[in-house]
Formats: C-alpha cells, sequence, structure tokens
C-alpha cells in the first residue's frame, strides 16, 4: 500500500485475524503510519491483530531513541501504546535490525555496542515468526 | 505444509529486497513449507548470468538463488511478458527456471494456500 490517504472500513465484515509486515523506516515513507492506521482501525472493529512483523527498512519502527519534532508521530511510541493495550505482537528481524544498527541490551553486550535502542514491547526474533505470522492469519497485509 | 508462492519483484542490489525475499524463501523451506517463487517486473533481473556484484560490494543474487535446490525449492518461474519487455531471453538467464505467461502466474496464485511478495 502506497503513498495515498487510506481509509479503512470494516463494516459488516467477520471478524478477521490479520499479521503485519511493515517494509518502510517511520518519515522516509507513509507505509508504517498506514500501517499504524489500519491496526488500530482493525482493533477497533473488533478484529484480531496477530502480529506485527517489521522487516527490511521497517525495523526502524522499533529504535525508542526516535525524536521526531513535536507535531509529527513518534512511531516507536504509537506502536508501544498499542501493544500495552492491546497486546499486539511486535517482532522485529533480528538480522535486519542488527546490520541496521537496532539492537536490544542482549545483542549490544553480544557484539559489544556501547547503546541499545529497542525494548519491550519489541522483540527480536528470526524469519520464522513471519511465515508462523503469514500461516496463523487470515491476511498478511504488506506495507512498502 | 502449505503452499506458499514468493512473487520477487525488485531488481537485486538496488534495494535489500530481492535478498529478503530470498531469505523468507529459505526460512519457509527450512520450515518444510511447499514453496514457489516466481520472478516478475523488474524482479527478473535477479536471474541475469554473469553478475558482478562484487564491484559494488554486493553479495551475488545469482549464487544465492542457486542454493534454493538444497532446500528443494524448485518450483521457480518467471513472467515471460516481463522478460520479453525488456529484451531478456531465457538463454540471458542463469538460473533453471519455468518461463510462464501472465496468465499463468495468475492461475499459479489461485492455487497457493498464502502469496507474499517482495
Amino acid at each position: 500500500m502506497k503513498g495515498f490517504a487510506l481509509h479503512f472500513c470494516f463494516c459488516d465484515t467477520r471478524p478477521m485475524k490479520f499479521s503485519l509486515l511493515v517494509l518502510s523506516a517511520p518519515h522516509s515513507r507513509q507505509a508504517s503510519q498506514s500501517a499504524l492506521k489500519f491496526a488500530q482501525t482493525a482493533l477497533a472493529n473488533g478484529h484480531e491483530l496477530y502480529r506485527v512483523f517489521f522487516y527490511q527498512d521497517g525495523v526502524h519502527n522499533a529504535s525508542q531513541l526516535q525524536s521526531p519534532p513535536q507535531d509529527e508521530t513518534n512511531l516507536h511510541d504509537e506502536w508501544q501504546a498499542l501493544a500495552e493495550a492491546q497486546g499486539t505482537d511486535l517482532v522485529v528481524c533480528i538480522a535486519a535490525a542488527l546490520k541496521r544498527g537496532i539492537l536490544d541490551a542482549d545483542e549490544a553486550e553480544r557484539y559489544e555496542r556501547p547503546q541499545h535502542n529497542l525494548a519491550k514491547p519489541f522483540e527480536l526474533s528470526g524469519l520464522g515468526q513471519l511465515l508462523d505470522a503469514q500461516l496463523q492469519s487470515d491476511r498478511l497485509i504488506t506495507f512498502a | 505444509m502449505k503452499k506458499i508462492l514468493v512473487l520477487q519483484k525488485q531488481a537485486p542490489y538496488g534495494s535489500s529486497l530481492a535478498r529478503d525475499g530470498l531469505d523468507y524463501v529459505l526460512t519457509s523451506a527450512a520450515y518444510d513449507q511447499d514453496i514457489s517463487m516466481a520472478f516478475i517486473g523488474e524482479g527478473v533481473w535477479q536471474l541475469v548470468k554473469s553478475q558482478q556484484p562484487a564491484e559494488i560490494k554486493q553479495k551475488s543474487q545469482l549464487a544465492a538463488l542457486e542454493v534454493l535446490s538444497l532446500y528443494d525449492v524448485d518450483k521457480l518461474y518467471a513472467c515471460h511478458e516481463d522478460l520479453n519487455e525488456r529484451g531478456l531471453s531465457p538463454q540471458d538467464l542463469g538460473v533453471d527456471v519455468t518461463c510462464i505467461t501472465r496468465a499463468e502466474i495468475k492461475q499459479l496464485m489461485v492455487e497457493q494456500d498464502h502469496v507474499i511478495g517482495f
């Protein structure tokens, strides 16, 4: 789904189990914002969100150091709020994250890096979690 | 075991999606899923032989595709029209793929349990 205004309407549909695949960094593209909006709207309309998987540049959504201007969305904080309110599973591809400098405390220690920028509710894991999301969900929707 | 079709839509190297999609295929194959791959649009460039990505500090996509048979991923398809539109013929390709038409790719998609595109 690419840069246009998205109005998600889930009226008169049976509850579905969704997973989202996010491939773009916040701010560079609209995709992350669209994915967040989709997630919020789906949940508000009684659907289930099984997992949000962050891959390729999407891993930047998980950086807790992102500091946009006050009048712009902080995607990390928005995803965190969603996870805390709804228990949504936020999984970040570990291979894609490490090479882009998105590390949790354990990985920072393993690779002897002075900082980390990923913490719960985001979780580093492998591509098997994307496969699982695809197999377990009625729909896997890609935001690129 | 589910039937999964992975669509490869991007040329190699310009973005990491070609490699990322392949990594998803290898992961899915390791978990014993029934994988097919279709190279469509700019994705057909991944198949071209004589790639020299070392010149631009990249790993060869072609060499990576060659390991697919070790994972029993042997259902590889390329879109006939997309090859033609780019002046490519089967002789230009370095991987053993079946060339099928857009209509046949559409049919292939219908036959799957899941489809994912990179």
